[in-house]
């Protein structure tokens, strides 16, 4: 159990599969326009993480390991087909906007990651506690990048206004190269407040 | 024991009286003229942008190198340099906090964090104009104002009137281009206070002719493809826009410009050739900062393989 909720902290924070790791950021940069949008899919992505983690640790002793990687991705493409129908049905709008990178969540790298590298080789308890956190420091990164985005690029927190309408939108902060610029400088941030810490 | 009759040094035996604080003041005085003309032209609120402007750069290159623990280096006037040709370029109407965006720009992300003087991949100025375009389009293409206006009406500048198409200029626009009475970015207007400048960076040897030449050159003949010798377009190409204030002062920025004077003309023809592309078939009726900018990314590769000729070696014959 110790075991357990080390590894849920580690997802979230030493091991943060964002700003630790940097994996999957190819829908990490285009989604998080918004914060809804970068909760919405970090939300879905943890759903399909933790489902498809559970049913390959289940599993983990029939996989041939020569046919482990198309195993892997059959079962994470029925789980995300799953969250797909779900928000097409539930979120219309939230699954306009976030549009390709719902089915993309099939070969999204943090799920083959951690069913390659920790699900397969792992108990099923320890597994699911591994999936929640990295799937919600993945959720959590994205929100932050989100937020940020949208303040500065929108003005809007949750599409709330928060800066005065007269004030020009700096708009370069929704288009893609303001995503690498929040995402570096968050980086920055944050490894300065690591190395303080470990110097303390 | 006897002592030698000459003197036993190590080298370098030949100092020169050559130093970057030199070379910055130099481009600083080669650009009087430029901020004289913005300042009649546009008035005191020019001079108030390149104060703000000028002000900004030095406080973030002062305060990233006291955040990250280097030794503050603003005496060398090369951020004052930034900050200056940042607001020479920036549209003559423009809200004057947006400098201050634009000198964070260039100063921490294309300056600092590549490593500061010399590491600079980019033009740091050019790069603060590009973003503050990505950011605020409305304004950096709209917020050009008449010369001489008392109270600051919107004109569209000679550039975006060609670009609309039913412009064509006469004797007295060629004239008001090249003194500098035209609508446009604070320190691009008046060829003739640039061209002052430019002949001073020339004479003091801090620039070379190659790149400029090159650059306004090509401007010149893909005017003259494209547009004709008789209506003059070409030569109005050449006085308008940011062309000579790119070709003398930024294009020649030592970082980012080829080393060999081969490497230099291929980078003044490139830069001219994209100017010219944008301008008349591009979505844009001004080019030369991306063109300046997209010609800086080239350097390493014109620098590979343009190399100088080996000391007392003759260019092996190619042999078939």
């Amino acid at each position: 159990m110790v075991k357990a909720l080390a590894r849920f902290k580690k997802g979230i924070i030493d091991e943060n599969p964002i700003f630790a790791q940097a994996i999957a950021l190819c829908p990490v940069l285009a989604v998080t326009t918004s914060i809804i949008n970068g909760v919405g899919l970090g939300l879905a992505t943890l759903i399909v993480l933790f489902c498809s983690t559970l049913v390959v640790c289940f599993i983990r002793n029939f996989i041939p390991p020569q046919v482990r990687i198309p195993c892997f991705i059959v079962i994470s493409a029925t789980f995300t087909t799953v969250v797909s129908l779900l928000m097409e049905a539930f979120f219309p709008a939230l699954n306009d906007a976030l549009g390709i990178f719902i089915p993309l969540i099939v070969v999204n790298c943090l799920i083959l990651a951690r069913m390659e590298s920790f699900a397969a080789k792992n108990p099923p308890i320890v597994t699911m506690f591994d999936s929640l956190g990295m799937g919600l420091g993945f959720t959590l990164a994205l929100a932050l990048i989100g937020v940020v985005r949208e303040i500065i690029g929108m003005g809007t927190v949750f599409g709330f206004t928060v800066i005065p309408e007269a004030i020009p939108r700096n708009v370069l902060f929704i288009l893609p190269p303001g995503g690498f610029f929040v995402l570096g400088l968050l980086i920055v941030v944050l490894r300065a407040v690591k190395d303080k810490r470990l110097k303390d | 024991m006897t002592q030698p009759k000459y003197t036993v040094t190590t080298t370098p035996h030949i100092r020169s009286s050559n130093s970057i604080e030199r070379t910055m003041y130099f481009v600083i005085i080669s650009l009087t003229p430029a901020v004289v003309s913005g300042v009649v032209f546009f008035g005191l609120r020019a001079l108030l942008m390149m104060v703000i402007s000028i002000a900004s750069a030095v406080f973030f290159e002062a305060a990233y190198q006291k955040l990250t623990g280097k030794a503050i280096t603003v005496k060398d006037g090369s951020a004052v340099i930034t900050g200056l040709l940042l607001a020479l370029v920036l549209p003559s109407g423009l809200p004057l906090w947006m400098p201050v965006i634009g000198a964070f720009a260039a100063i921490v992300l294309v300056k600092q964090l590549f490593g500061g003087l010399g590491h600079n991949f980019l033009n740091p100025a050019l790069a603060g104009r590009a973003i503050l375009m990505a950011a605020y389009a409305l304004p950096m293409t709209t917020a050009f104002i008449a010369p001489r206006g008392a109270d600051a009406v919107a004109q569209a500048t000679p550039l975006m009137r060609l670009y609309d198409g039913d412009f064509v200029p006469e004797l007295n626009d060629f004239i008001a281009a090249f003194l500098g009475n035209i609508s446009g970015s604070v320190g691009e207007t008046s060829a003739l206070a640039l061209l002052v400048g430019g002949i001073f960076l020339l004479v003091m040897k801090v620039i070379t002719w190659h790149i400029p030449v090159a650059f306004i050159g090509s401007v010149l003949v893909m005017g003259v493809i494209f547009g004709g010798v008789a209506n003059g377009l070409a030569l109005y190409h050449v006085l308008t826009g940011g062309l000579i204030l790119g070709a003398f002062f930024m294009a020649t920025d030592y970082p980012t410009s080829p080393v060999t004077a081969m490497g230099k003309i291929v980078f003044g023809i490139g830069c001219g050739v994209i100017t010219m592309v944008i301008r008349l078939f591009g979505g844009f009726p001004e080019g030369v900062a991306y063109a300046i900018l997209l010609m800086n990314l080239t350097v390493p590769l014109i620098d590979r393989y343009i190399r100088p000729q080996v000391l007392g070696r003759r260019r092996k014959r190619v042999e078939k």
